[in-house]
């Protein structure tokens, strides 16, 4: 819990203009930490799909060393033309202008791992199984891993999970696997299972869509799309716990891995 | 031609022409006395954003209905509130064209169109906050860094001037101020690592009268508030438009955060003027006091906001002359314009970045340890949102952003002109992927509940206690206006127009705009009507009683 400033206002005096001395006191509550990404420390899942990327995408000019192209070592971490990961990505993206290094169509996810990569090059270890195989993880989604029985990815599966058709350009590698192995701690706000009771006491449940001051929308056990009143609602309460159980209930480490790699393989319509 | 008559034709052309608006320094002074025009960009010199127009009352205001609709051209965000001078409205539609509207009806008579160099490269948006007027000359202040003087009447430029150069990353954004015979502009780009100032430009002619640094340069006293180089990119724009006190003879500006903003160890010191009230005499220039609201800041807490003017009874027949400042870094402060000195601040959000202030309003900074979130975050308490006072009711109301925090992650940052020189970025505390509320809204809210939400606060100044507040799911970035038949009229980043009652916050009426609300409502009068404009999304929508 946070517990923030105590105030004691000091009233402006009425024989006119003095300071008034105030005196706040304080109970600081250490605002509760989230773990945080500190600069310079890069996630291996991040790390590993974007040596996949460098693998296609760059080796045959820079090499597996990264020094093959003359002046450029990209194993250094530092780079002559960008300063941030932010400049890294758009020089990735645009390429450079009048020389061979060309421009990229990749997302954001991709860019992260691309850059995650660049900047951990040197000592990074390859060697875990954070990402698996794609084929397998496919197999895995809609049979041992069941995830089909809430999510949908193009015309299959159910919708009372996130629709994941496009989740590997809009999420990172990191925060994939994040949410296979802990989903509740990486739910996002919006995705908060929601429970409404209407006025006759009809009981919804549901994932929230969206929300605002007034009405809330969601989509229903059914998967129909909802909107309520909040006017209208005897109760309504989101849960903070995710209805999805972790990956690892049901699948094994190598597992994760391959599922990890399907996601990040899933990019919208093909 | 005969020498008389040339004479003669020179003398007639001296006159007003025909039935031009003639909005002369007079009238702005008493701006106040014809509530049936918006004469400056917050209504009088005071900037309460009150109106002493009553035609909608608590009781009627269910009849509001929309009188016309004004769709903009433009994606960019609606932040302009617009002038009314005698039933003829000026609007700068984003970015930087003007309209001259039938403000009964909403149809056009002119339209100016400028298009900003491809050099200016606005932090957050390419906004623009509206026009001044001064006899029958509108004034605008161009997002790539020009002034330009154009006939209210025919909507044609008179002159233009460059107050700043865009390629260094410093934009105009604000309305301009006119005082006596002068235009004021301030320049935006904190972000920029620039070295920001206000101007004064003679309204006729467009030549500059004076220039005030907001960061002191060798020499000169304040200077020894930053360490080697770090002033000359040490940012304290002035993007958003000041007040001013006829009697004292003071105009009072807003600065902005020093730069770069995230790492004050690149810039040590207090970084005098950033995050300050300056107090400026308007002929001249000279600075006569200041308050530094937020020394050395690390978290932007831009002090740009509108200096809130008002005379508050003492008991003994006397008044106390008062600046009300609802601050970005969560503080409500009461100053004496008259000295600058320090009365009260109470924070009116949460606030962890400060254990207090001392006796003289000097914050007790209490930085987070890395990876703890800092209250209020980046974009602030409250920021560049019109506050409102109402001399009916006594009270203060703010916009504002409430339990809203950001990690900052300073970083060392070598500055290249023209390019962003933040020293860091604000880190998402709630994880990747789920949102905080930035400086637009979609249309989904990803941050419901985990980050935060907004607010109408009514503070009472004289204790800084809240009297009531209003919450809201998302944040909120209108202004407030209020009205001496004890309404507040203001707006949501959900696209509500809510008009309460000012006593006691009571939702009278909520209309859906559909569209974020960036801007202040105002209100005006035509032909023995009262009208309340607000624009959300790209459209300013006009509500007046029904017939
Ligand atoms: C067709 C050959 C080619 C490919 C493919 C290529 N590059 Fe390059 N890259 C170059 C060349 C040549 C340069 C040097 C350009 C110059 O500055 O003259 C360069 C420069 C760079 C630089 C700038 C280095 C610095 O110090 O500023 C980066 C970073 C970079 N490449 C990353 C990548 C990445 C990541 C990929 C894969 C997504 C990639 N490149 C693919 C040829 C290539
Ligand atoms: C019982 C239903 C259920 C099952 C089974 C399930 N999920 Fe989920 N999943 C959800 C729900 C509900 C959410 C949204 C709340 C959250 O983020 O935890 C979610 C969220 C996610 C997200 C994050 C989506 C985003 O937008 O960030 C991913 C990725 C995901 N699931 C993948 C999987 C995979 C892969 C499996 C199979 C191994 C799986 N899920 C099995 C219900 C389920």
């Amino acid at each position: 819990m946070r517990t923030f400033i105590q105030r004691i206002p000091v009233p402006i005096t009425a024989a006119g203009p003095s300071i008034a001395a105030l005196t706040l006191l304080v109970t600081l509550g250490a605002a509760d930490g989230v773990a945080q990404n500190h600069v310079g420390q890069y996630e291996q899942a991040d790390i590993e799909f974007g040596a996949r990327l460098y693998n296609t995408n760059c080796v045959r000019c820079h090499g597996e060393s990264g020094g093959e192209v003359a002046g450029v070592d990209l194993r250094g971490g530092t780079y002559a033309r960008a300063e941030s990961d932010f400049e890294l990505m758009r020089l990735i993206r645009t390429g450079i202008q009048g020389t061979a290094m060309p421009p990229n169509d990749f997302s954001q996810s991709e860019l992260t791992g691309i850059v995650s990569y660049l900047r951990t090059m040197r000592d990074v270890d390859l060697s875990t199984v954070t990402l698996g195989d794609e084929t397998r993880g496919r197999g895995l989604f809609a049979g041992k891993g069941a995830c089909a029985s809430c999510h949908r990815v193009g015309r299959n599966g159910r919708r009372t999970a996130p629709d994941l058709t496009d989740i590997g350009a809009v999420r990172t590698a990191a925060n994939l696997q994040a949410s296979l192995l802990d989903p509740t701690g990486s739910m996002l706000p919006v995705n908060r299972p929601v429970r409404a009771v209407l006025a006759d006491g009809t009981v919804l449940n549901g994932r929230r869509l969206n929300e605002d001051t007034y009405t809330i929308q969601l989509i229903d056990e059914n998967e129909r799309l909802r909107s309520l009143d909040k006017a209208e609602l005897r109760e309504l309460a989101a849960g903070t716990t995710s209805p999805m159980a972790p990956a690892t209930d049901v699948l094994d480490e190598q597992e994760v891995a391959d599922v990890l790699a399907y996601l990040l393989s899933l990019k919208g319509l093909n | 031609m005969t020498r008389q008559t040339l004479i003669a034709l020179m003398l007639v052309s001296l006159l007003p022409t025909g039935a031009a608006a003639q909005v002369t320094f007079e009238r702005l002074l008493n701006a106040d006395e014809e509530p049936e025009n918006w004469l400056t960009y917050s209504g009088s010199y005071s900037s309460n954003r009150h109106t002493k127009l009553d035609q909608i009352t608590p009781d009627n205001v269910e009849d509001l209905e929309l009188s016309w609709v004004f769709q903009a051209g433009s994606l960019e965000a609606f932040q302009a509130t617009p002038l009314v001078v005698d039933g003829i409205m000026y609007l700068t539609e984003p970015v930087n064209n003007v309209v001259a509207l039938d403000a009964k009806r909403g149809s056009v008579f002119w339209k100016f169109e400028y298009t900003p160099s491809s050099d200016a490269r606005p932090c957050c948006g390419a906004v623009n906050r509206g026009l001044a007027i001064l006899d029958d000359t509108l004034f605008l202040a161009t997002l790539d860094g020009n002034l330009i003087a154009l006939d209210a009447v025919g909507g044609k430029p008179l002159w233009q001037t460059t107050v700043a150069d865009p390629t260094e990353g410093y934009a105009l954004t604000l309305a301009p101020l006119v005082i006596k015979d002068k235009v004021m502009v301030g320049v935006a780009g904190g972000e920029y690592g620039i070295r920001g100032y206000i101007d004064a430009y003679d309204a006729k002619t467009g030549e500059l009268a004076w220039r005030f640094y907001t960061i002191p340069g060798p020499g000169e006293p304040g200077h020894e508030t930053w360490e080697n180089d770090a002033w000359k990119t040490g940012g304290a724009p002035a993007w958003l438009t000041g007040s001013y006190d006829p009697d004292l003879d003071l105009t009072y500006w807003g600065i902005g955060n020093p730069g770069p903003d995230l790492n004050p160890a690149q810039r040590p010191g207090d970084n005098l003027y950033s995050d300050s009230v300056v107090a400026l005499d308007p002929d001249t220039g000279e600075l006569e006091w200041y308050f530094q609201f937020t020394p050395n800041d690390p978290y932007d807490y831009d002090s740009v906001q509108i200096p809130v003017l008002i005379d508050f009874p003492d008991g003994n027949g006397n008044t106390q002359k008062l600046m009300l400042w609802g601050n970005r870094n969560g503080f409500f402060y009461v100053l004496d314009r008259e000295s600058g000195q320090f009365l009260s601040g109470t924070s009116f959000v949460p606030v962890n970045w400060a254990s207090g202030l001392d006796d003289f309003g000097r914050p007790v900074q209490t930085p987070q340890p890395p990876g703890a979130t800092t209250f209020p975050g980046i974009q602030g308490g409250t920021n560049w949102y019109s506050p409102s006072y109402s001399p009916e009711t006594g009270l203060f109301y703010v916009s504002a952003w409430e339990a809203y925090g950001s990690n900052f992650e300073p970083q060392d940052q070598t500055h290249v002109p023209g390019r962003v020189f933040l020293g860091g970025r604000p880190a998402n505390p709630f994880g990747a992927g789920a949102n905080v509320p930035g400086l637009r809204r979609g249309h989904i809210n990803n941050w419901t509940d985990a980050a935060g939400g907004g607010a109408v606060i009514a503070i009472d100044p004289r204790t800084g206690q809240q009297r009531w507040r209003v919450p809201m799911t998302d944040v909120t970035s209108s202004g407030i206006l209020t009205s001496a038949s004890n309404l507040l009229f203001t707006g949501n980043r959900e696209g509500h127009f809510h008009v309460m009652h000012a006593e006691t916050g009571e939702l009278l009426l909520r209309k859906t705009l559909g569209g974020m609300i960036a801007n202040g409502p105002m209100s005006y009068m035509v032909d023995g009507k009262q009208y309340v404009a607000i624009a959300a999304g790209h459209s300013m929508f006009v509500y007046s009683l029904r017939d």
